[in-house]
């Protein structure tokens, strides 16, 4: 099976103030990656998605996601902003940015590792952990250690 | 406690596992147990039937519908959005307990199912964005869940008003949609004259190829639609009050609101009086024996009985007597400034859309229609054009309002919108009052003050009409009919800039329909 997260698709300062863009900075990375097929089409499922309603969340998170057809695997993006970034959250903007990308014809045991990411999302070690991590490679590391399907 | 929840979110990736963690967590800090199931995209946990069972309460932490959600018919019920179990789960929790604390789980076949939206009420301001539904879920419904209002528990007062509002409303749309269409259509072919056909000629003599009697059938059929829109709009805001018990007080007040000329108005006082009485009946505590009549039996009859006194008694007299002062007063207002009295016909006719202010003005209008029968060039036909005129306004102006700042308005509301336009173009102002009942005191201003340029504006022109009825579809016995048009133009601007205004002023939560 795929890693959820790899060094490349860690961004750890995100350069803009604007959620699509930000999205779409990482979402590149997948692409590069392989994991997206047409990185154009994954960012309107994933703007489709963040149209319905927004998703950022109190505590500074912003959790842009989409199933699509243009994913091959369940895959995460990781990105930090230290100024943050508006992702629609009623307590201000996101310092950190989770892309998840999960295939669209994914069966449950393949989409089990993506509950297990969201179920340490609201954790706040978990999250500390992730905005002090040093570089990408940490990041990575985090996330393999922690996200562990049940 | 025991407490059983489920969570769902539109992707079902992410938010629906957050706020099973959110959940679980907050209820393990409180010292409670609790099972999630999560309806996501990697499959369905089915909670066993025997963890259901032994539930103190159900929460639902659900943006899309709950899957099976007869397993958990009977239980005292919070349902808040997803993502506020994730950001206030422990509120959350708070409110389960509360909800379970007031109104125990039944488990006779006859469910107490009314107490819970007040009684589950929380101290904190919760977010106006989620709304939530606290009602149990009824245990004997016969197709299961009730259907769903849009009340908050814990919200404000203001807050808690508007929903009530609001579930009358989105339960009353559908009812001013295909009425308002099938009477626009009735026009469209059969000319004004449709509504002097009787009922019975479309029964006894329907001929497939007469455009006419298909025009009287749409125009019936629309009318019969348009007779439920006041006592519908009441039972549900009595439903949203009182759960079920609410719903017979609530639609019989609505049905005497209409025979006592109360209009839309009158059926709001309907919902709220039927809904009030039928809580507070339902929360007198009464011996074993009567428990199980309570609430088919003792609260629908006495709330009912108690409502229909109060709208005929208290409200349908004083009603009456103010609608043939305000007759008199209009009639003794003949001789006057013109122009003012187009406003004030304006000003009346979008008071309360189809109520007896505004069948004042619209019978003041026909009874000098009739008078001038033989007479031409006589006031009474710019009054009946000032008249016709103002009733288009409201809900052009209000279609015109949701197309030009959607954000201000429901989706119900857009939805609406669109029927409005017809509906208004066809002198149906009865299509405003979906927009009226669900914020009265921004709306019926607006739609006053656009009503009474238009009126004003059509007594100043002088256009003269024949006809007590018809809207565009009458265009070619209106004189001056370009100029006509422009008035009943310029009052829908008017009506929509007021009201964007004003909504603007305190921006109410677009709230999305269940």
């Amino acid at each position: 099976m795929t890693d959820l997260i790899s060094p490349d698709f860690v961004e750890l300062d995100l350069s803009t103030d604007d959620r699509h863009t930000a999205t779409r900075l990482l979402a590149e990375r997948l692409f590069k990656a392989g994991r997206v097929t047409d990185l154009d089409g994954f960012l309107a499922d994933v703007r489709a998605r963040e149209e319905q309603m927004p998703t950022g969340l109190p505590g500074g998170i912003g959790i842009p996601h989409a199933k699509s057809a243009h994913v091959v695997a369940p895959t995460l993006a990781f990105g930090r902003s230290a100024a943050g970034i508006d992702f629609g959250a009623d307590d201000g903007p996101a310092h950190l940015i989770f892309l998840i990308a999960a295939p669209a014809g994914g069966d449950s045991e393949h989409l089990q590792v993506l509950a297990a990411l969201a179920r340490r999302l609201i954790n706040q070690e978990f999250k500390d952990a992730l905005l002090s991590a040093p570089d990408a490679a940490t990041v990575a590391d985090i996330v393999a250690r922690e996200v562990v399907p049940s | 406690m025991k407490f059983v929840a489920v969570s769902s979110c539109p992707t079902g990736i992410a938010h629906t596992y957050m706020a099973a963690e959110a959940l679980e967590q907050a209820a393990r800090a409180a010292g409670h147990e609790i099972v999630v199931e999560t309806q996501g995209s990697a499959g369905l946990n089915r909670i066993p039937p025997e963890t259901i069972a032994a539930a103190d309460a159900v929460i639902f932490a659900a943006d899309v519908e709950v899957r099976e959600r007869a397993r958990f018919d009977g239980k005292p019920l919070v349902d808040v959005g997803v993502k506020r179990a994730i950001s206030a789960a422990s509120d959350v929790i708070e409110e389960a307990e509360r909800s379970a604390v007031a109104e125990p789980a039944t488990v006779a076949a006859v469910g107490e199912s009314a107490t819970a939206p007040a009684a589950a009420e929380s101290a904190d301001g919760s977010t106006r964005e989620e709304t939530a539904t606290t009602h149990a879920a009824p245990a004997d419904a016969p197709g299961g869940a009730s259907p769903p209002t849009k009340v908050t528990a814990g919200a404000g007062v203001g807050t808690r008003i508007r929903q009530w509002l609001m579930t009358g409303v989105s339960y009353m749309i559908p009812f001013v949609a295909a009425g308002g269409i099938l009477i626009a259509l009735g026009f469209m072919i059969g000319g004004y004259e449709i509504t002097d056909t009787e009922l019975s000629s479309v029964v006894d003599d329907f001929d497939v190829l007469s455009s006419t009697s298909w025009a009287a059938l749409f125009f019936h059929v629309g009318a019969a639609s348009f007779d439920f829109l006041v006592p519908i709009l009441a039972g549900f805001i009595a439903f949203a009050i009182a759960d079920r018990p609410g719903l017979a007080p609530g639609i019989v007040g609505g049905a005497l609101a209409v025979a006592v000329d109360a209009g839309f108005l009158g059926g709001i006082v309907a919902g709220f009086v039927g809904g009030f009485l039928a809580l507070w009946i339902s929360r007198i505590r009464v011996g074993k024996a009567l428990r199980g009549v309570m609430p088919v039996v003792v609260i629908p009859l006495v709330a009912t009985a108690a409502t229909g006194l109060v709208m005929l008694v208290l409200l349908g007299g004083p009603l009456s007597a103010a609608a043939d002062g305000l007759e008199d007063w209009l009639t003794g207002l003949t001789g006057s400034n013109r122009i003012l009295l187009g406003a004030l016909l304006g000003l009346m006719m979008a008071f309360d859309m189809g109520g007896p202010v505004n069948k004042v003005a619209y019978t003041f209008a026909t009874t000098g229609l009739a008078g001038a029968a033989t007479a031409s060039g006589s006031t009474s036909l710019t009054i009946m054009a000032a008249v016709m005129a103002a009733g288009m306004v409201p809900p052009l102006g209000l279609a015109l309002a949701t197309v030009v700042r959607k954000r201000l308005f429901t989706t119900a509301e857009r939805e609406n919108g669109r029927a409005a336009w017809l509906l208004g173009a066809s002198f149906i102002t009865e299509g405003a009052i979906p927009f009226a009942a669900a914020d009265p005191l921004r709306v019926i201003p607006s739609i006053m003050a656009g009503s009474a340029v238009t009126g004003a504006l059509v007594m100043g022109i002088g256009n003269e009409l024949r006809a007590p009825h018809g809207g565009i579809w009458v265009t070619g016995l209106i004189s001056q009919p370009l100029l006509y048009l422009l008035a009943v133009a310029a009052g829908a601007v008017v009506a929509a800039g007021c009201v964007m205004a004003l909504k603007s002023l305190r921006r109410a939560p677009a709230m999305a329909l269940a």
